[in-house]
């Protein structure tokens, strides 16, 4: 009997919430990178979704809670080879989005901010959505497949 | 974090943590101005030579330190940059301000 291995039909969640402090960017990264871990990817592609991670955890605990803490929620979700991110806080929110995306945009240039982390999400990942509301939090999602080119390939490209 | 630290003639040395993120990066920034304006620093050199994660608070920190000492004709270096922090580095922008060194 010939069996029919169908990748997309691989679901699987896992939801954290976290207190919005600085220690615990390093944690989110961590878990990120050990919910890809089964996908094989490589050094390059684990790299990107650390820092898309990191970025969008930092604006949480930075912009949306501004210092003072509070919770965000990760969910990562993977479907087939597709990994998809939800980072979402209940702080302040951003009035304009499309102006807060702009590279080097930033509100809080007195903290040493550049302005380049959504850019960074956008490069590192297949895709990113922001939704927000003033008052009423933001929300991040992203996603990103791994394993698009030939392992083979890949590997040589770290080299 | 003093071990991290180097003075040679004008020059103070950097040793970058093994993740420079906005956690790590508050403490770096601040002794490294407490060096800059102590010991009358003209050049920051960065070592990236143990970091594995960089993010853009790192940028933050090298941007931030560039400011400090450009006035006075100082440089920013960086040694030992992985390939990850090479591209951080360059869609940043901050090839036009730094010198990146192997
Ligand atoms: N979760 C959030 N809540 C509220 N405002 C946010 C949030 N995320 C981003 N912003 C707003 O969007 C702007 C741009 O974010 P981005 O991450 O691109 O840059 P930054 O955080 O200011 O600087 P960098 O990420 O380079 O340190 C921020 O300055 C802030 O005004
Ligand atoms: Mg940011």
């Amino acid at each position: 009997m010939e069996t029919v291995k169908k990748e997309k039909s691989v679901i699987n969640t896992i939801v954290i919430k976290f207190d919005a402090i600085s220690q615990n960017e390093s944690f989110a990264r961590i878990a990120v990178s050990a919910f890809a871990g089964v996908l094989n990817p490589t050094v390059e592609e684990i790299s990107d979704i650390k820092t898309a991670v990191s970025e969008a955890v930092t604006n949480c605990i930075i912009h949306g809670y501004e210092n003072c803490g509070g919770v965000i929620t990760m969910e990562l979700m993977m479907e087939g080879n597709t990994i998809h991110i939800m980072i979402q806080d209940e702080g302040v929110g951003i009035a304009n989005v499309m102006q807060a995306m702009e590279p080097l945009y930033t509100s809080k240039p007195e903290l040493e901010r550049s302005g380049m982390g959504f850019s960074f999400m956008e490069a590192f990942m297949d895709d990113l959505h922001v939704f927000s509301e003033p008052g009423e939090g933001t929300v991040v999602r992203m996603s990103k497949s791994i394993g698009m080119l030939p392992r083979m390939v890949r590997d040589m490209d770290e080299v | 974090m003093e071990e991290n630290f180097a003075v040679i003639e004008n020059y103070l040395m950097v040793k970058m943590p093994s993740e420079v993120d906005h956690h790590e990066s508050m403490a770096l920034s601040k002794k490294a101005d407490e060096y800059i304006l102590g010991n009358r620093i003209k050049n920051v050199v960065f070592d990236f030579e143990d970091t594995k994660f960089m993010d853009s608070a790192g940028i933050g920190v090298i941007i931030g330190r560039y400011k400090k000492i450009e006035c006075f004709g100082g440089k920013v270096i960086a040694v030992n940059c992985s390939r990850q922090i090479k591209r951080i580095l360059d869609m940043s922008g901050l090839y036009k301000y730094i010198e990146v060194m192997e």
